[in-house]
């Protein structure tokens, strides 16, 4: 199973670099793929051929298709890690987010579309992971498009059945006590974790405390990382 | 007997999960983007779940001989095709041309 | 459509493998959990993969399985659970029960 994975990086990794600097993706005349490090394919060309016909039908303008690859540049971990680090210093804010992340993102100026989110919080009883079974469902409206690695049949297959050997795999250490809870966003929602606030972070502001939410923390793979010492 | 289909893999055994990462290819937010586009409630050319069974259709051999974003535009493309929004004479002429262009470019002098 | 399950319901997911789009994972048909949230009702994926509507809309649940339910030799912590979306038409009550 590892091959294919392996296939998949090697084949994203030599990349295609036709756009350039992005912009050029709407380009009536995209400067042209590096073919010496990274010829193009046949799915790059159907991808550049249907973007140009859906253009040229009017379905949508490349002001549209430009403003679109904006929004999905501007997302990243980020602004989950904003949420959970306002979660922890406001509990008012901490139960808004558990009913509703959307809602509770427009409170922080956050855009995260509507497909409805739901947050799962770490305790001390609890450990949430998230993955997507059937597919690679992810909350890229909120903190970016996924890692590779959740997307990849060997985290799709066994995150579900050996929860803590992935985890482990990670390098995260789950205490026997608290119970690993798996989440398979098969449905119409998707879901990010809260992990734990790290200890020694009191009176710590914001901010800083955003710096310690990774994007792994918030699939649950992770913990927040410690404080530097 | 056993219908479980190729995508339905919760459970099944699998080495380890590798780390490695890659920054997404400007054609593959391209292909995010244009998906979303066509999703909007606005156009509803496609929707999710119908991308969703374009990717399962395409067979376990396709399925994981491409990478994820090429999944996506080859069921995407198939959705538009089936329903009439584009046909496939002008797609095949669209990528003959755009081939042309980029090879060419490629001869070209930077 | 009004939800026929409440939070802490047990329920059987069905067995079944119907061919085409389907949200019901393999790893958890015919296997027991517990509701433990409502999540409203969506139109039915089955039906929208397929260019259709998808109504009536279906309520959709939040089941947690142990599990040791799910897989006889697990090799975690017997606490340890899966959570899954489940859409209504794909649950039913054990058997034994009413």
């Amino acid at each position: 199973m590892s091959g294919h994975d392996h296939h998949d990086h090697d084949h994203h990794e030599h990349g295609l670099h036709d756009h350039g600097d992005g912009k050029g993706a709407v380009h009536p005349h995209p400067r042209q793929p590096d073919t010496e490090d990274s010829p193009f394919n046949d799915r790059m060309v159907m991808a550049e051929a249907v973007g140009e016909l859906m253009i040229e039908k009017g379905i949508f303008s490349a002001d549209d298709l430009r403003a679109m690859l904006e929004l999905i540049e501007s997302k990243s971990p980020a602004d989950g890690a904003k949420m959970v680090a306002r979660a922890w210093v406001d509990p008012g804010f901490r139960k808004r987010m558990l009913d509703d992340v959307l809602a509770a993102a427009t409170e922080l100026g956050i855009d995260a579309g509507s497909i409805p989110i739901r947050a799962v919080e770490n305790t001390n009883r609890v450990h949430n992971v998230i993955v997507c079974t059937l597919c690679s469902c992810y909350p890229r409206l909120l903190i970016g498009l996924p890692p590779d690695w959740y997307k990849s049949r060997a985290y799709r297959s066994r995150a579900v059945r050996e929860p803590r050997k992935v985890l482990a795999e990670f390098g995260t250490a789950v205490p026997d006590d608290i119970e690993v809870r798996v989440h398979d966003s098969t449905a119409d929602l998707r879901y990010m974790v809260i992990p734990r606030r790290p200890a020694g972070t009191d009176g710590w502001d914001e901010q800083r405390l955003a710096s310690l939410v990774s994007r792994d923390s918030m699939i649950g793979v992770a913990f927040a990382k410690p404080p530097a010492r | 007997m056993s219908l479980r289909r190729h995508h339905d893999m919760g459970g099944l055994a699998a080495g380890p999960v590798e780390a490695a990462e890659h920054d997404y290819a400007p054609w593959e937010k391209r292909v995010d983007a244009i998906v979303r586009l066509l999703s909007h409630p606005s156009r509803r050319h496609l929707c999710v779940d119908e991308l969703r069974r374009g990717i399962e259709e395409l067979g376990p051999g396709v399925y994981d001989e491409l990478s994820y974003y090429e999944r996506w535009i080859s069921s995407a493309t198939n959705i538009l095709l089936e329903k009439g929004v584009i046909t496939v004479d002008e797609l095949g002429r669209k990528m003959a041309a755009i081939e042309i262009r980029w090879r060419n470019d490629r001869n070209a002098p930077p | 459509m009004s939800a026929r399950f409440q939070v802490g319901d047990t329920v059987r997911v069905r067995q079944a493998a119907p061919p085409g789009h389907v949200r019901t994972p393999t790893f958890i048909r015919g296997r027991t959990g517990v509701v433990s949230q409502l999540m409203g009702a969506h139109a039915n994926p089955e039906e929208l993969a397929y260019g259709r509507p998808g109504k009536p809309e279906i309520p959709l649940y939040r089941v947690q399985f142990r599990q040791t339910e799910l897989w006889p030799d697990y090799g975690g912590q017997a606490a340890d659970s899966a959570v899954v979306d489940i859409y209504e038409h794909w649950l039913e009550m054990p058997e034994g029960m009413s």
